[in-house]
């Protein structure tokens, strides 16, 4: 398995674990613990754990919301002015998810840089 | 170089953490709102209604039938487990609402939603709502314990509810605003008594009539604003035999209004709130069997203002509309009587002039000084300092407009006397209707009814129907606090109430049937001070002509009244308009309005255009003829619809038609028909042009808004539904029929019932405004009545509340 992919799997693992004690910002902590000990390089630092959250938060959703009708989602979408289609509010989110979390890899990613010998 | 590199990428992280963790002026925090774990899509879901829940400080188990509507049928083995199982259902199916009615109450919004609110919060403090709510927890400390014991169960079920919740539970509106339910206690309970209390009891006229006497005098202000119209149908009918009180009316003393000018008063509830209530006797039903209907009007609103229950012990056992925060039925039926409310408008509202010395420590009264009190209201404000506002306290009541409120005046200041005040046991008159088995059990629970006044309709299946009007009402002099009184002298108190055994009722008329539409309580002939305090003067006699108009009822009957939307007000100066209204100078466009308005028949149907002319037409009129009564500097009021309407008729002539803009002309009643008709057609074809017609449904728009400012996602928009103010049918834009009840006294009662919302206030769940279509549409639902605790086929889910130990 390439690093990319297991840090892709393990943040996802971590951040769902975390879920369970932590707050929302439980996929940053995940992100930033997985960076540590599974450092990528260049672009992928970002997105994979970007991808990774992003994933996971918009399957978790879909799976909440389509159970229900997506009554909610629909609602809410409307109240955040994006429009009363709940993909593109399932879209936000794992966008938001991904985001906090890729920044949390790459300040991850500067932790490890400064442990590695000059 | 390594270090900063790590510093510059740690600023996205704080700076990300932060935008999506703190809310942004109305965008809530994204980061907590929207993630799936802990945010709003955890809310995506409806209701539970299986399994088993453990509830700390039961005795037995009691057991919860949800029908298809998630009505919970409520078995309970005792009163105690049975309030205890109302509140905790009350908060799993409302509790953002349960919670947020009371903040209002209290006035707390700015906990919520900041400075913002901080006006509204101040009002509401110096109106003297906590300050009420805390005389009715001392009331019943002092005087009824076991009431207070039953309140203490609700409080103990709704936190047994918030205890069970993570954070991921909280309703949607508290991840919206970001803020925590709190614990329920028994004074949110008075709070929410004192909300209702103020909503029917708290709307009054006196400063702005101070005003109108100084500015029209005396003679005028009487053909303004009479004591009553020139006709009357009260609540309780004309030919009541009032000789059995002899208990007189208090004497006129030689006082004298205090005229004042008073520049801005304080906010005053809908003056749409109202209800139509009425039984007909088993005579007069096709059936033989009394049937009940009550339609409580108030602002259409979601989560609703309603909560369909059905609550039992092995004692009792009782169905219908509850309130969330307030114990037992409230319009409802048990298995031997059914009973309703409307309100019954009476003025228990007074204003007082207060004179203080210098340092505002004392003020005058009887020619000595007296000591005021001071009530810090400690107001918290999110993200600012708390706002702390010293309100005065007389023995008349709160000085709500002093130097620091709405007024200059350093030495003086405007005290309340509300009835809200005085404490009392509101909640026990419910408690013991619920168990009621006769008429007499009625009567008996009426008694603690102090405020709001309401007409209570009364049907039992042995075959009595009743109406009583209850409240605690102060025995007035002629004339009594209709305007501001000198709070210094003792004539102008209080001086003492009507036995409430003489309260106005009517127990099984002769005609055989019983309503109240919140008109005139009674005829000059009641031995008390009465005055038209704002009573409503359409509906009732729109149904009093249905009653009239042939022998025997059925409950479709009834569902025809519900739904009737007869416009009496129209059809009593329409053709009036049309005959006396000059038409020839009409253009072509308005000639066509002209037919349309002449082709109507008065009835505020959907697809008709009538009603639309008709709004926009008298709206101008009236804006006419009262354009003297239009200062911003003043605080004033113009006369109701009937005076307005009988005054157009018969003093056309009368120097108030002049329109005070053309100083040439002196206009009469029949040029402001005129005027009026050409500005309304202008502005029907604005309206034409920009949304294509100004049919009713369109014109009217109702919808039912969200408690937050109708925040469009969570409200339903554009209700097909007929109707208007003063039709008995009484939907307005946002305002009507609440709860629309039919029961006929079978054994046991048969009822329909509906209310335009839904069970859940989730706006996750479909069950959040399902009724909304079938309300508008003038349907009703059957209403399971379980006999047992057996579930029925109309049953689809039980769930079991057991005992559990404290931690």
């Amino acid at each position: 398995m390439t690093k990319n992919s297991s840090n892709f799997i393990v943040t996802i693992v971590l951040a769902g674990t975390l879920s369970l004690f932590l707050p929302w910002w439980s996929v940053m902590t995940a992100a930033l613990v997985t960076s540590l000990f599974i450092p990528l390089k260049r672009t992928a630092v970002f997105f994979v754990p970007f991808f990774g959250i992003l994933l996971f938060w918009a399957v978790y959703c879909f799976i909440l919301s389509s159970a229900n009708d997506f009554t909610l989602a629909k609602k809410i979408g409307q109240l955040l002015q994006i429009g009363g289609n709940p993909y593109l509010l399932i879209l936000v989110t794992g966008i938001l998810g991904g985001m906090a979390a890729g920044v949390a890899a790459i300040f991850g990613k500067q932790i490890v840089l400064l442990g590695k010998k000059g | 170089m390594k270090y900063l590199k790590l510093l510059i990428s740690f600023v996205p992280v704080v700076g990300v953490f932060y935008a999506l963790n703190t809310k942004l002026g109305t965008v809530p925090p994204l980061g907590k709102f929207l993630n799936p774990s802990s945010g709003i899509w955890q809310n995506e879901t409806d209701e539970s209604i299986t399994g088993e829940i453990g509830i700390p400080g039961l005795t037995e188990n009691v057991t919860v039938h949800y029908d298809e509507l998630i009505i919970p049928h409520v078995f309970a083995q005792n009163e105690h487990d049975l309030y205890k199982a109302q509140g905790y259902l009350t908060a799993k199916h409302r509790l953002w609402q349960l919670e947020f009615q009371t903040h209002a109450a209290a006035g707390r919004l700015s906990e919520i939603f900041g400075e913002a609110a901080l006006e509204y919060d101040r009002t509401e403090r110096r109106r003297g709502m906590g300050y009420g709510a805390e005389q009715a927890i001392a009331f019943m400390e002092q005087y009824d314990t076991e009431t207070l014991g039953f309140v203490q169960d609700y409080a103990d079920g709704v936190n047994a509810y918030i205890d069970q919740l993570r954070p991921e539970d909280y309703p949607v509106e508290y991840k919206l605003l970001d803020y925590e339910p709190e614990a329920w206690t028994p004074k949110k309970t008075a709070l929410l008594l004192m909300y209702m209390t103020k909503m029917l009891a708290g709307y009054d006229d006196d400063l702005e009539y101070t005003n109108m006497l100084r500015l029209v005098g005396k003679e005028n202000f009487k053909l303004l604003f009479p004591d009553f119209f020139d006709r009357t149908e009260p609540v309780i009918p004309n030919d009541t035999d009032w000789s059995f009180i002899d208990v007189p009316q208090t004497e006129l003393p030689g006082s004298q209004a205090v005229l004042d000018t008073i520049i801005e008063t304080i906010d005053k509830p809908h003056p749409d709130n109202g209800s139509n209530n009425w039984a007909v006797s088993g005579a007069r039903s096709v059936t033989g069997n009394p049937i009940l209907a009550n339609d409580p009007h108030l602002g259409l609103k979601l989560p609703a203002i309603w909560f369909v229950m059905q609550l039992s012990t092995p004692d009792h056992n009782v169905f219908g509309a509850t309130i969330p925060g307030a114990l037992s039925v409230i319009s409802g039926f048990n298995q031997h009587i059914a009973w309703g409310e409307t309100n019954a408008t009476r003025d228990v509202i007074d204003w007082y002039k207060i004179e203080f010395n210098e340092d505002r420590t004392q003020y005058k009264y009887d020619d000595k000084w007296k000591d005021v009190t001071v009530r810090v209201e400690d107001i918290k404000i999110k993200d600012k300092e708390n706002y702390k506002d010293s309100v005065l306290y007389t023995h008349h009541g709160p000085v709500v407009y002093d130097k620091n409120f709405k007024s200059d005046n350093e030495r003086s200041g405007y005290a309340m006397r509300w009835i809200g005040h005085d404490g009392g046991n509101n909640q026990k008159t419910f408690i013991e209707l619920n168990k009621a088995k006769n008429y007499e059990d009625y009567v008996d629970a009426l008694q603690y009814w102090n405020a709001p006044a309401q007409n209570f309709v009364f049907a039992s299946t042995t075959g009595d129907i009743a109406l009583w009007i209850q409240g605690k009402f102060p025995n007035k002099w002629e004339g009594q606090g209709k305007f501001l009184m000198d709070g210094s002298d003792p004539e102008n108190d209080w001086q003492s109430y009507i036995p409430q055994k003489f309260n106005a009722y009517t127990k099984n008329p002769e005609r055989g049937f019983v309503s109240s539409a919140n008109q005139h309580p009674v005829d000059e002939n009641y031995p008390y001070y009465v005055f038209n305090d704002g009573y409503e003067t359409y509906r009732n006699r729109v149904i009093n002509a249905f009653f009239n108009s042939k022998e025997k009822f059925s409950v479709q009957d009834f569902r025809d009244l519900h739904n009737n939307t007869h416009n009496l007000k129209a059809e009593e100066l329409v053709p009036y308009m049309l005959e006396q209204m000059d038409f020839s100078s009409l253009s072509e466009d308005e000639k066509e309005i002209y037919r349309e308005i002449k082709a109507w028949r008065f009835n505020n149907d959907i697809d008709e255009v009538g009603p639309s002319i008709w709004r926009q037409w008298y709206g101008a009129l009236y804006e006419l003829l009262w354009d003297e009564f239009n200062d911003e500097n003043t605080a004033l009021t113009s006369p109701f619809t009937y005076q307005t309407i009988y005054l157009l008729k018969h003093h056309g002539n009368h120097p108030f038609m002049d329109v005070l803009a053309t100083q040439d002309k002196v206009e009469t009643a029949k040029d402001l028909f005129l005027m009026a008709f050409k500005e309304a057609a202008s502005q029907l074809k604005e309206i034409k042009e920009e949304k294509g017609d100004y049919i009713w449904a369109n014109y009217k728009g109702t919808y039912v808004g969200h408690l937050l400012q109708a925040l469009p996602a969570f409200s339903k928009l554009d209700i097909p539904i007929g109707g208007d103010r003063n039709i008995v049918n009484a939907t307005s834009e946002n305002h009507g029929p609440s709860w629309r009840m039919i029961v006929e006294m079978t054994s046991p009662p048969t009822a329909l019932g509906i209310y335009p919302g839904g069970q859940s206030g989730n706006p996750g769940s479909k069950y959040y405004d399902n009724f909304i279509d079938d309300w508008a549409a003038g349907r009703y639902h059957s209403l399971n009545f379980l006999q047992s605790n057996e579930a029925s086929s109309a049953i689809i889910g039980t769930q079991t509340l057991i005992p559990m130990d404290h931690d």
